[in-house]
């Protein structure tokens, strides 16, 4: 019954981040809904952590934000030499892989 | 080996904590090295503290070892073995640890000694050093390395030590390494001693090979099995003796691989001084003094009828060269280089005449003397002779404006020398006796003409150095009314040899603020052109006395032999009269020395007598005699070329052998290789038109042709999904993801 709240809330956060990684423009915006995604993850492996009774979840879930951290950290690099080279974040500026 | 442990530390629960504790003696220096090399530049003196500290803390605890010693020896003859597991291979167990000894605690005693000392003599001599710290560093570390190696339990440790020796000897002759010759010697010294070291290896192989251990003391250790005759092959025990003395010559720079030892002194003073006292160069003497069963039953030492062996044959030829050499130096340091070559000729010979206890006396009382020598040479640089070695042009006269210089330079020479009631009195003609009573009659006799020499040429130093008149850099400092009969062009030249210099010697640097700049005719030097600081002075004051004292210990003449009593369980062999024991020293008696004592007193006094009228000042016959006569020149010519070794070694040898190889090497490259490769090669071609032709034409190109055709089909096809949008990737990515879960669920429902 617990699980099921926090695997709701998992869910919820995991669409708004998808929402937000498709719509918005803003890279930077992208990136945050990145975060969101990624923690949605995180929130539900701590759930079934819980729920199994292990600490397997909670060391993945350390693992995770480290790595987020390192990746929106070069993320944000990318973002701000983009933004050196052409004055703007927005995605749609970025079409250069147009086939 | 475990058992025996145990045994032994059943045994020796009495033994005192230092005993049991001695091997804390190499560790401290060994992290005080780790210490000034990550903690050294911020510590306010740059990390010589850390290396002063370790080195009077080693000093204190071998002291108390020694003292421990001296009452455990009166009731005891055995060693004190400790060891731990430090790695197996194989089902070998290679231990360190710790094999404590009369002869391992007079090594550890010296040397914590000297180094101390010399630690702080450095402190003052390379002050200002750009490299000070590392310098500090090194020479902690290189400490470590002899200590370790001296209270090695086996012959694994014993390598160690003696390899770190080996690695902080090449940093510290080329610590100046900025000058091409520094770094050179540096390196002469380390390929030269390397050569040497392969003997080490295989020896120690051998020996592995022979009696199944590798530990030296102890009852199942090598050198009791040698003693016993428990082996095999006598044949493979003498080659092992051989390839282990190929190691001593190397280390201790006997001939024929003596050569880098003159050349090492491009390092600064004080290590000179270290590694040609106690440490570095004793190593190899030391090697056979531990090992000595090993070479004297492998080489049949005192076996009747012998008159010689390899050991006594190298010692006595490097005695007598290495003399010769000295004769011709200018160079004050390379004059003590090759004195300690020839002592050094005197430890190894006295080794091959069963002399063990005189030659191991020899290592103790030599140190401190020659120690003292190289640290006189070091003081009159630092403040006399305005960091110059040479003696003909930068020294002379600077007897009263440096007297503790002079006084324990002189006290050391007499002990050199061996003039009696010095302590190198006591040793070496301990060692000649001995040669003689042992019936090396030869050696007796190249000990005695060895005896003459060395009086002559340290004479000539010493007359070059202190007497007569200041020239060059110790005339700038005599007086105040210096000499300007050089006048202002000359002094000009001076300026920029000594500029020249300072380039050469970094640390210099620092000690321009008594340098020329400030110079003006006719008025007193900045510095006083007196004695060194006490940093300086009092080494050399405690060095000076001790090259004095330290001779009573073992002081035949006088009946005093507690020397003899402490190291006597450390020969491993009895004394005797038969086979594989060691002949029982003479007994002392003026008769028997005074052809020493009158060569000796003849060497100095001839040599007084020819320095004055070649180096003095009024003119004579005498001077220039080696330009004018043709055999005398040669003769000279011929040792200041150090007997055309060098050449030998890379002109013939490094020629004869290296390139050859390298040619040879180069004609089966070109010949023998190549065509192997041109073969393969047209071989390989002629394959490859074929297969071009038939199958990568026909086969692969259709497949590629047919598969690049689909992919452009299939390319056209997908080309509108590439917009370029990343918000669209997203909506594909999470889209494929979707139906991947979905499908997901589908298959595990």
């Amino acid at each position: 019954m617990l699980i099921n709240q926090f695997l709701l809330l998992g869910a919820l956060l995991f669409c708004m981040g998808v929402y937000g990684v498709l719509t918005r423009k803003n890279a930077v915006m992208v990136l945050l809904s990145i975060e969101l995604i990624l923690n949605s993850v995180n929130i539900n492996l701590l759930a079934f952590d819980a729920m199994n009774g292990g600490s397997d979840g909670n060391v993945f879930a350390l693992y995770i934000i480290a790595v987020a951290a390192a990746e929106v950290g070069v993320g944000l690099a990318m973002v701000l030499l983009i933004y050196r080279n052409r004055k703007s974040i927005s995605l749609d500026d970025l079409s250069e892989m147009k086939g | 080996m475990f058992a025996e442990e145990a045994a032994g530390e059943a045994a020796h629960a009495a033994a005192g904590w230092f005993l049991e504790h001695a091997w804390l003696i190499p560790v401290i220096p060994a992290v005080a090295f780790f210490l000034i090399i990550f903690f050294g530049k911020k510590m306010p003196k740059g990390g010589s503290e850390f290396g002063i500290l370790a080195m009077v803390a080693s000093l204190v605890i071998a002291a108390g070892t020694a003292y421990q010693w001296i009452d455990w020896s009166h009731h005891s003859e055995e060693p004190i073995i400790k060891s731990i597991t430090w790695w197996e291979s194989g089902g070998l167990k290679f231990g360190i640890g710790q094999h404590i000894d009369g002869l391992a605690v007079m090594a550890l005693l010296l040397v914590s000694f000297i180094s101390t000392l010399v630690q702080i003599y450095s402190t003052e001599y390379v002050r200002g050093d750009r490299r000070y710290t590392h310098f500090f560093a090194s020479l902690t570390l290189f400490s470590a390395g002899m200590l370790s190696m001296v209270l090695a339990p086996n012959m694994v440790q014993f390598i160690l030590g003696w390899e770190i020796m080996g690695l902080c000897s090449f940093m510290l002759i080329g610590h100046w390494w900025e000058e091409e010759a520094n770094s050179r010697a540096a390196l002469k010294a380390f390929f030269t001693v390397r050569t040497g070291d392969m003997g080490l290896l295989v020896g120690t192989a051998m020996l592995l090979a022979i009696f199944g251990t590798l530990d030296i003391g102890g009852e199942g250790g090598i050198n009791h099995l040698a003693a016993t005759g428990e082996f095999d092959s006598k044949s493979m025990l003498m080659w092992a003796a051989i390839a282990l003395f190929i190691a001593c010559i190397g280390k201790s720079g006997q001939f024929p691989l003596h050569t880098w030892l003159p050349d090492a002194m491009a390092g600064p003073t004080p290590v000179s001084s270290l590694l040609h006292s106690s440490t570095m160069v004793v190593a190899g003497v030391f090697l056979v003094a531990r090992l000595y069963p090993v070479f004297h039953t492998g080489l049949d030492i005192n076996i009747a009828g012998q008159h010689f062996n390899f050991i006594a044959v190298i010692g006595g030829i490097t005695i007598l060269i290495a003399a010769a050499l000295a004769f011709v130096q200018n160079d004050i340091k390379k004059v003590l280089a090759y004195s300690t070559v020839s002592q050094l000729g005197y430890m190894m010979m006295g080794l091959g005449v069963g002399a063990w206890m005189p030659a191991v006396f020899h290592i103790f009382t030599h140190a401190f003397f020659k120690c003292c020598l190289f640290l006189c040479a070091g003081s009159i640089a630092h403040t006399g002779s305005h960091h110059s070695f040479d003696m003909k042009t930068d020294m002379g006269g600077l007897r009263k404006k440096m007297p503790v210089t002079f006084w324990t330079w002189i006290v050391s020479t007499l002990a050199l020398c061996g003039v009696p009631f010095f302590s190198g009195f006591f040793s070496k003609d301990e060692i000649i006796d001995s040669a003689k009573h042992n019936h090396y009659t030869v050696f007796g006799i190249i000990g005695l003409i060895g005896a003459f020499m060395t009086a002559a040429y340290m004479t000539r130093a010493t007359y070059l150095t202190f007497f007569g008149k200041a020239r060059g850099g110790a005339a700038h400092f005599v007086d105040g009314h210096e000499d300007h009969s050089h006048d202002e062009a000359a002094d000009e030249v001076h300026h920029d040899v000594d500029g020249l210099d300072t380039h050469r010697h970094p640390v210099h640097a620092a000690h321009d603020d008594h340098g020329h700049g400030d110079i003006q005719h006719g008025k007193p030097l900045p510095f006083a052109p007196s004695d060194s600081p006490w940093q300086i002075t009092v080494p050399l004051i405690i060095l000076g006395a001790l090259a004095v004292v330290s001779g009573y210990l073992n002081a035949a003449p006088f009946k005093l032999h507690y020397f003899e009593h402490w190291l006597e369980s450390s020969m491993g062999l009895p004394f005797g009269e038969e086979p594989g024991m060691i002949p029982e020293p003479p007994t002392f008696s003026w008769a028997a020395a005074a052809p020493s004592i009158i060569l000796v007193a003849l060497g100095i006094t001839l040599s007084w007598l020819i320095s004055k009228k070649v180096f003095g000042e009024e003119k004579n016959g005498l001077q220039g005699l080696t330009q004018r006569n043709a055999l005398l020149g040669a003769g000279h010519k011929f040792l200041v070329n150090k007997y055309y070794l060098d050449a030998l070694y890379e002109g013939v040898i490094v020629k004869a052998i290296a390139h050859p190889i390298a040619r040879a090497a180069y004609w089966v490259n070109q010949h023998v290789l190549d065509g192997v490769v041109n073969a393969v090669g047209i071989g390989g071609r002629r394959t490859g038109e074929w297969v071009y032709r038939n199958v990568d034409q026909r086969v692969v190109d259709g497949a590629v042709n047919g598969s690049g055709a689909t992919a452009r089909g299939a390319g056209g096809v997908l080309q509108p999904v590439q917009s370029g949008k990343v918000s669209m990737y997203g909506a594909l990515l999470f889209g494929a993801a979707a139906v991947g879960a979905l499908v997901l669920v589908l298959v595990n429902s």
